[in-house]
């Protein structure tokens, strides 16, 4: 594989995700995964927190992964894999093995949040990428910090006192942009190149590097296993989701690597789904507000479509 | 070489003798002079190592997890707290059947806060497929650190070494270092047999559904049964390379003794003091300390205790609502043999308490009175609580 994913050309063959995994129908996160082990490569180290991924890889005996897989405790990703790449920065390892972890939103932004710090705090030369799937999905779907305001989850039900969650979703990349590591990307199933090539960069740079994916869910999101790649793009499409990339936590270099021509209003990515179902006009502006406030913030000034 | 050391240093001295390559520790009173001492190995080239200063003490064992599973010799070390926050990945390393080891400072658990000794921190995570070494002082800390690696990579299992915190810790006593050579003689290099390697893929810790998950258990208790010959194995290889002798307990006078004492760490060096002043009234009183509580030295402990008229085991621990463990493990290892003592167990020294001599030689009497009377009235007791402090009838 090139060190460019320019187009379909330069995306190789090879498979480290195989066929016969156990993820639901139109599963965002295996895919994920399958385009990240697939930009890695075949020297690629996971490390995988309890996460729908313990279950897709399939249960002893079986495996679907074909690169070695460290499977561990919800919150200890990233001391794992602090201690996998100080034996290889030790050994003076020759190969380039890439020291992977693989994490949900859960495992990144609530429960293992202070050891991935800590990592990235030390420098260690790791990869770390946070599939988000926007809730707790092992466990059956239960608001995590980045699942998005007004959300319904089983823990944020819609009932009399109750109308999703309250809060708006954490800003992980902005939280490790703060420890200045010297790659920080987003990235989206629905742009596949895009993703691999952030993820080559990240295998590049040698030092911590954060991927963070947007990852439809079927099931939690309430929407067909079809629309997968669909909502994914339409998150971009109305600036839910921003593609950018940040050098060294320095704000001036953030770069967005795919600009919609027209933003779309939020209401269509929400109308789309479930989990929004409940939400009245209000809450929606309140959402839009908050997206063009963040899309502003970002510099991804398009026009917004009406 | 004899140098005065404090249990620390000799955990430390050890861990450094035993060349590991990776360490990951995180400070907690009173094990903090071993990660310190660790530190400046590593700063001064006196040992080539990785030392990842985690931010917690979950995540120190969570990266030795990380470097074991690549085939790397890994330590750290910790105390109370910061063994009950590892406690989650203390199962992890031993379910994956990582050959970490620990050095353990006994310290009591909040609350109250108390940074002083007693045995409650490994007590509460002894199930979680350790194998515990227990020490009586500062030479045993560091012999078995050096042994607990032999164990350890011999049999894929995390060993756990404990010494008292401040009784041993902070303690200084002559201490015998032995030559690296010796001990790199002693302690080879090790080869995990299935390390994480992208030159040949394994899949480590996953999912185990009911109809493989008790057999994974079952594994794990067996190797740990089996660790009790290793040990025994490594000890008498010990005994060859370095003239110290060491075993499942330690037996002090006790072949003919009408009252045994029983217990572990450095209390065993308190009570041989007040056994030889018993013995020397013509008095049959004797000592069994136990060194290894994981894998608990059933056999060992049925032939030591046998043929004794009555136990007192003194303990710094306790299973509210029950009783302390040491107990229970003994009480239980007699529960299908026809001539078995009659015991008591003694909770002692909690949270710092200091165990004197008049609270052993109580515990002496009161075992002295249950085998002249032929029963024992009240099996667990308190020693040298300060029962009006807080209104307490025992
Ligand atoms: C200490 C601990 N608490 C709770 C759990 C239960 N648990 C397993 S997976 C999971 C959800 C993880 O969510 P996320 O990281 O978002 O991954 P996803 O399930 O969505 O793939 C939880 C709460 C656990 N394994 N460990």
């Amino acid at each position: 594989m090139s060190e460019n994913v320019k187009s379909l050309v330069d995306v190789p063959t090879e498979e480290f995700l195989l066929p016969g995994h156990a993820a639901c129908a139109g599963c965002g996160s295996t895919l994920a995964l399958r385009l990240t082990l697939k930009a890695l490569g075949k020297n690629t180290i996971v490390t995988i927190p309890a996460s729908c991924v313990s279950v897709i890889q399939g249960p002893f005996p079986l495996s679907s992964i074909a690169v070695p897989v460290l499977n561990v405790a919800l919150p200890a990703t990233g001391a794992v894999i602090s201690g996998m790449e100080a034996v290889f920065r030790f050994r003076k390892e020759k190969r380039k093995i890439v020291v992977l972890g693989f994490g949900g939103d859960g495992a990144t932004a609530d429960i293992g949040l202070q050891t991935l710090s800590g990592a990235f705090e030390r420098g260690h030369g790791i990869v770390y990428v946070c599939h988000d799937n926007e809730a707790y999905m092992n466990t059956g779907i239960q608001r995590s910090s980045a699942t998005p305001f007004g959300a319904w989850t089983t823990t944020t039900p819609i009932g009399r006192y109750g109308a999703g969650k309250r809060h708006f979703k954490k800003d992980m990349p902005a939280i490790f942009a703060a420890h200045r590591i010297p790659c920080i990307a987003t990235a989206s199933v629905a742009y596949p190149l895009d993703l691999m090539q952030k993820l080559k960069r990240a295998q590049a740079v040698g030092g911590p590097a954060y991927v963070h994916i947007h990852c439809p869910c079927p099931p939690g999101w309430r929407f067909p296993p079809s629309q997968t790649i669909k909502l994914a793009r339409l998150a971009v499409g109305t600036g839910m989701w921003v593609l950018y990339e940040i050098e060294n936590g320095d704000p001036s270099t953030l770069r967005i690597t795919v600009r919609p021509s027209k933003r779309r209003p939020v209401a269509e990515y929400l109308r789309a789904q479930g989990r929004f179902q409940h939400l009245p006009e209000r809450e929606i502006r309140q959402i839009q507000k908050f997206v063009d406030e963040n899309c502003e913030r970002l510099g991804l000034e398009v026009a917004r479509a009406r | 070489m004899k140098q005065a050391l404090t249990g620390n240093e000799a955990a430390a001295i050890a861990a450094k003798l035993a060349r590991v390559k990776v360490i990951s520790a995180y400070p907690i009173t009173p094990q903090t002079a071993v990660v310190e001492r660790l530190a400046e190995f590593v700063a001064n080239g006196e040992l080539d190592a990785e030392f990842i200063k985690v931010e917690s003490e979950h995540s120190a064992l969570s990266a030795c997890i990380g470097a074991a599973a690549t085939g790397t010799r890994t330590f750290t070390a910790t105390s109370s707290q910061g063994l009950m926050l590892m406690s989650e990945m203390l199962f992890v390393a031993s379910g994956l059947r990582l050959p970490i080891v620990m050095a353990n400072a006994n310290r009591s658990l909040s609350a109250p806060l108390s940074i002083w000794c007693d045995q409650q921190d490994s007590m509460a995570v002894r199930d979680s497929g350790w194998v515990q070494l227990y020490c009586e002082n500062n030479q045993e800390v560091l012999d078995s650190v050096l042994q607990a690696y032999r164990v350890a990579e011999e049999l894929l299992l995390p060993v756990m070494v404990c010494f008292d915190g401040f009784i041993l810790s902070h303690t200084a006593e002559p201490v015998d270092i032995p030559g690296q050579a010796e001990v790199d003689e002693f302690l080879p290099p090790y080869k995990l047999p299935n390390p994480l390697d992208p030159c040949r893929p394994v899949t480590m810790g996953p999912v185990g559904v009911p109809e493989c998950y008790e057999e994974f258990r079952c594994m794990l208790q067996e190797a740990t049964r089996a660790s009790k010959e290793k040990l025994i194995e490594v000890g008498r290889a010990f005994w060859k390379h370095f003239r110290r002798r060491y075993g499942l307990i330690e037996r002090y006078r006790s072949n003919d003794a009408d009252v045994l004492l029983l217990t572990m760490g450095s209390l065993g060096s308190s009570a041989k003091d007040i056994v030889d002043s018993y013995r020397k009234r013509g008095e049959k009183v004797g000592l069994v300390r136990v060194r290894s509580f994981r894998p608990f030295p059933v056999k060992e402990l049925i032939d030591a205790l046998g043929s004794a008229k009555a136990v007192s085991v003194l303990e710094k621990d306790v299973s509210p609502g029950s009783a302390g463990a040491l107990f229970l493990d003994t009480a239980a290892a007699f529960i299908n043999v026809k001539r078995a003592p009659l015991m008591l167990d003694f909770i002692c020294g909690l949270g710092g308490r200091d165990v004197s001599s008049l609270h052993i030689r109580e515990a002496v009497r009161a075992a002295t009175r249950a085998a002249e009377i032929g029963e024992v009235r009240k099996a667990v007791r308190w020693l040298g609580l300060r029962e009006k402090l807080v209104g307490l009838r025992i």
